[in-house]
């Protein structure tokens, strides 16, 4: 019962909030949006039990990525309201409905799920983040090692391309370029 | 003795690469010395081959090597010199060299010199292998290399314009090339089924196993085989009805008509059938058409020779009845007889040819012989050497012709056949007639040429001399006959006369002498005085019949070449209307959905991925499709 | 009862819904934000398959996704910068330089 109420609340605000991410004009409101949709799909993810990715999507998402973006916008002028032409609606909410609809039907209808088995049955003597660590560390192993080195290259990746020119005044530059565009 | 046989085959080829690179350059005196002397070696070669194997009687069988090996098929090129490649070796370097050196002299003024030397000493080269191979895919190769060399040397000229003329609507040598390369695709499509039937029945198209499996074949098939090979043989030797090509052919330059159209290439019909005898031997049917069919084109030749006024194509008609002669030897069974004959007839048929080219080069390319007269006295060597030639010709003792012409009219007689026979000997008057026709017009008599302002003049020297060891063989080869039957028996199956046509040789040799005689005196009593033309027989239906060649071109023209046009026109239209036009449609798709879709590429990063959203789509209804149909 | 078409529902809306903002906006920000969406409505999927199934594999490849997500933000951000300082502009439609 708990887990029904708590299911369709999360569900009405995240499907609402991130609503307001993809239609809203301000990039604030987009971004924090985003960022409370975040936390509630982690609440999704302890609902199904899997604490760990709940707490790692909790630190990750909320904690790392959105304080990046946070920090990225720092570059651009988000005070203002975006003015983009956008796509006409009906055309995208055929395309992104049918996709919808065409991939719960693959998933929810077509694909047997007498012949799906378990390769990596959770053992439930173990908590989820015992269980997690120890796939992880076997299994996984190669993979998790390949990710870390991915998230080192990003990582280094990420500096030397935001921080080019970083001592050099950023609007100053702005202003010579834009007179430099009306010139033209 | 192994590497003589490659020397003896390659240097014409090496004759050959060597002339072609310089091909595109200016006439260079040193390429045709260089090509006649490769050639010379190459005739060295073979005569010291066939004077081993006359010594030592040892087949040399080499294998350069494996050709085509593809699951049960196992093709060598290997090449056997024995006693009858060898023979023709000898025949054919020999021919080559002096006609080599001749070109050197008639091609003079030609700017195509050095193309013309690289050409030559490609046939050569093509026609070794014919000889050579020791299977029939080796032949065939050869066969085909022959063709295009052929093709290539009539239209040697192939920048002269199309001339029209009363006998056939047009010619020129690019005409006569193609003409003379396409009846021989038609009669080698007879002669590849030939080879499939061979191959399909004894798995091999090697010469010796062939032969070893005769006994275990089929009759029918073994006359297949026979009647479609000799199909093979009719288009390249010309027989009737495939020879209108022979005489079209004579548009190439004349040391082109001496080397290949009389000496040597047409001949390989005759040799196909000499080299695969014991397939002829054991098929009687084939084997008395192809003697009667010879018979046939020995006299309906020579008929045609008797009115024309053309001193190259009287040649070539007189090359298609000899050939005629040979055919009729070998259908009778008398292979070696024929062989004989086709080495003499190489000898003085060259000859012929070469003194024609001489009269053509001295007369500025006038091949009319009414147009002639009187030129013994302007060109003395010339006029003894076509003598000698014409006398070899008509069967003259002691000439060669004599001895080999005399051996096939005897085998007729032998073989109980007097219709063939008969032939054979009226054949032999008529051969004897036009052949002093066109001596007695071109060297005797009123000096014609006046009126026409030509000044004949005798040709080089050194061409002369090069010509002197045709004349000589023209002369002596026929001594050799003896001394040629027992080295040839050794491979080929000997032909005894009975002991009844033994006793009447003799008779047999004077009525064929004197229908010879009989034909000289003749033509010297209507021709030596001079050109006497009467109204009343050129107009005869006869006389019309035979100089218009029975009509055969225009019948041909008429019956094959027009309706094959228009077919080819309907087929034209069609392919226009429906190939064509499907494929342009295609095209037409293609650039019309370029067009349109051409938009798509707006540089918008946005719109791509809208695009994108409707290929995901499109993926995922596939996947669910397959999902549905899994 | 909630059972796993649940789940899967409502990942698909989501999907849907970062789908949209994809198609439908111009600012690169906005379409890494739409990128986010998609990636966590797969990642709940992942979950509750997991779940449903009894099978860690889900979240394993949750994980992987995550890492992913976040490499793909350090660079892409990095990128961000980079063009808004070239341009002055993170609008898609100003950006059209690769028309053919």
């Amino acid at each position: 019962m708990f887990e029904q109420i708590a299911f369709y609340i999360f569900s009405v605000l995240t499907i609402g909030l991130f609503l307001v991410t993809v239609f809203s004009k301000n990039v604030l409101y987009a971004m924090t949006s985003l960022a409370s949709g975040m936390v509630l799909i982690a609440g999704f993810f302890f609902l199904v039990g899997a604490d760990f990715l709940g707490v790692v999507q909790l630190i990750v998402y909320v904690g790392a990525v959105m304080a990046l973006y946070a920090f990225g916008m720092m570059f651009f002028n988000v005070t203002k309201d975006l003015k983009e032409k956008t796509t006409s609606n009906i055309w995208v909410m055929i395309v992104g409905v049918s996709v919808a609809l065409l991939m719960t039907l693959m998933f929810g209808g077509v694909v047997n799920p007498e012949a799906i088995y378990a390769s990596l049955p959770i053992n439930s003597n173990m908590t989820n983040p015992q269980a997690v660590g120890m796939a992880l560390f076997t299994k996984y192993l190669v993979p998790f090692e390949v990710a870390a080195i991915m998230l080192l290259i990003a990582m280094i990746g990420g500096i030397i391309l935001a921080g080019k020119k970083m001592d050099t005044s950023l609007t100053n530059i702005e202003d010579e370029e834009l007179q430099r565009k009306d010139v033209k | 003795m192994e590497s003589l046989v490659y020397i003896a085959l390659f240097a014409p080829l090496v004759s050959s690469l060597f002339a072609g690179l310089f091909a595109m350059t200016p006439k260079k005196q040193f390429v045709g010395v260089i090509s006649s002397l490769l050639l010379f070696v190459s005739f060295a070669a073979s005569a010291i081959l066939a004077y081993h194997i006359a010594s030592t009687n040892e087949v040399i069988h080499v294998k350069l090597m494996d050709w085509i090996v593809v699951g049960g098929l196992n093709i060598p090129f290997g090449f056997i010199a024995d006693y009858v490649s060898v023979t023709m070796m000898v025949v054919v370097t020999l021919v080559s060299t002096v006609v080599h050196i001749y070109s050197i002299g008639y091609m003079d003024h030609d700017k195509s010199f050095n193309r013309f030397f690289s050409y030559l000493s490609a046939f050569v080269f093509s026609m070794l292998v014919l000889v050579m191979s020791d299977n029939f895919a080796g032949l065939f190769i050869g066969w085909e290399g022959v063709g295009v060399c052929s093709w290539l040397l009539i239209g040697f000229w192939y920048h002269k314009a199309d001339v029209t003329r009363d006998i056939n609507p047009s010619i020129s040598p690019s005409w006569a090339a193609n003409e003379a390369f396409i009846m021989n695709r038609i009669a080698d499509l007879g002669m590849l089924v030939g080879l499939f039937i061979i191959y399909w029945n004894v798995g091999s198209l090697q010469y010796d196993i062939v032969f070893a499996q005769i006994p275990n074949l089929a009759p029918a098939v073994l006359t297949a085989a026979a009647a479609a090979l000799f199909i093979g043989a009719m288009g390249k030797s010309a027989q009737f009805p495939l020879h209108t090509w022979l005489t079209d052919a004579m548009e190439g330059p004349t040391p082109v008509s001496a080397l290949i159209h009389a000496a040597t290439m047409v001949t390989a019909g005759v040799f196909l059938v000499i080299r695969a005898n014991p397939i002829f031997s054991v098929t009687p049917e084939v084997s008395y058409i192809i003697a009667a069919l010879g018979t046939f084109v020995a006299f309906f030749a020579a008929s045609m020779a008797l009115v024309n006024r053309d001193l190259k194509r009287i040649i070539a008609f007189s090359t298609l009845s000899q050939l005629g002669y040979m055919f009729a030897a070998a259908g009778l069974g008398a292979y070696w007889i024929a062989l004989f004959h086709l080495a003499a007839h190489a000898f003085f048929k060259a000859l012929l040819f070469l003194g024609a080219g001489n009269v053509m080069h001295g007369m500025h390319n006038e091949l009319d012989i009414f147009k002639m007269g009187g030129l013994k006295k302007a060109m003395r060597g010339t006029y003894l050497y076509m003598g000698l030639a014409s006398l070899a010709l008509a069967g003259i003792f002691p000439l060669a012709g004599f001895y080999s012409k005399d051996a096939i009219i005897e085998t007729a007689f032998n073989e109980g056949n007097l219709i063939l026979f008969v032939i054979l000997i009226i054949t032999a008057g008529m051969t004897a007639f036009y052949s002093f026709r066109q001596v007695f017009l071109t060297f005797h008599g009123d000096e014609r040429y006046h009126e026409f302002g030509i000044h004949p003049h005798e040709m080089y020297k050194y061409v002369l001399i090069a010509m002197s060891p045709l004349a000589i063989l023209a002369v002596i080869a026929g001594w050799f006959k003896g001394w040629f039957n027992g080295f040839i028996i050794h491979m080929l199956p000997n032909y005894e006369m009975s002991e009844h046509t033994h006793h009447l040789a003799l008779y047999i040799t004077l009525i064929v002498s004197a229908f010879a005689i009989g034909g000289i005196i003749l033509a010297y009593i209507k021709y030596n005085k001079g050109l006497v033309r009467s109204e009343k027989t050129e107009g005869s239906f006869v006389y019309k019949l035979l100089s218009n060649q029975y009509y055969i071109p225009v019948i041909y023209e008429a019956m094959i070449s027009k309706p094959y046009a228009e077919l080819s026109k309907l087929a034209w239209k069609a392919d226009m209307k429906i190939v064509d036009a499907l494929v342009d449609l295609i095209a037409k798709i293609i650039y019309a959905g370029g067009d349109k879709t051409r938009g798509m590429q707006s540089g918008n990063l946005s719109n791509y991925l809208n695009w994108m959203a409707v290929g995901a789509i499109a993926l995922l209804v596939v996947a669910i499709l397959s999902l549905f149909v899994a | 009862m909630i059972g796993l078409n649940h789940y899967l529902v409502l990942a698909g809306i989501l999907f849907a819904i970062g789908l949209i903002g994809v198609l439908r906006r111009r600012n690169l920000l906005m379409l890494f934000f739409s990128t986010e969406i998609m990636l966590n409505a797969a990642n709940v999927a992942f979950a509750a398959i997991s779940n449903f199934y009894n099978d860690l594999s889900g979240q394993m490849f949750a994980f992987f996704v995550i890492a992913i997500a976040a490499s793909e933000v350090a660079i892409g951000l990095g990128l961000l910068i980079l063009v808004y300082k070239k341009e002055n502009t993170l609008d898609l439609d100003d950006l059209a330089s690769m028309k053919g």
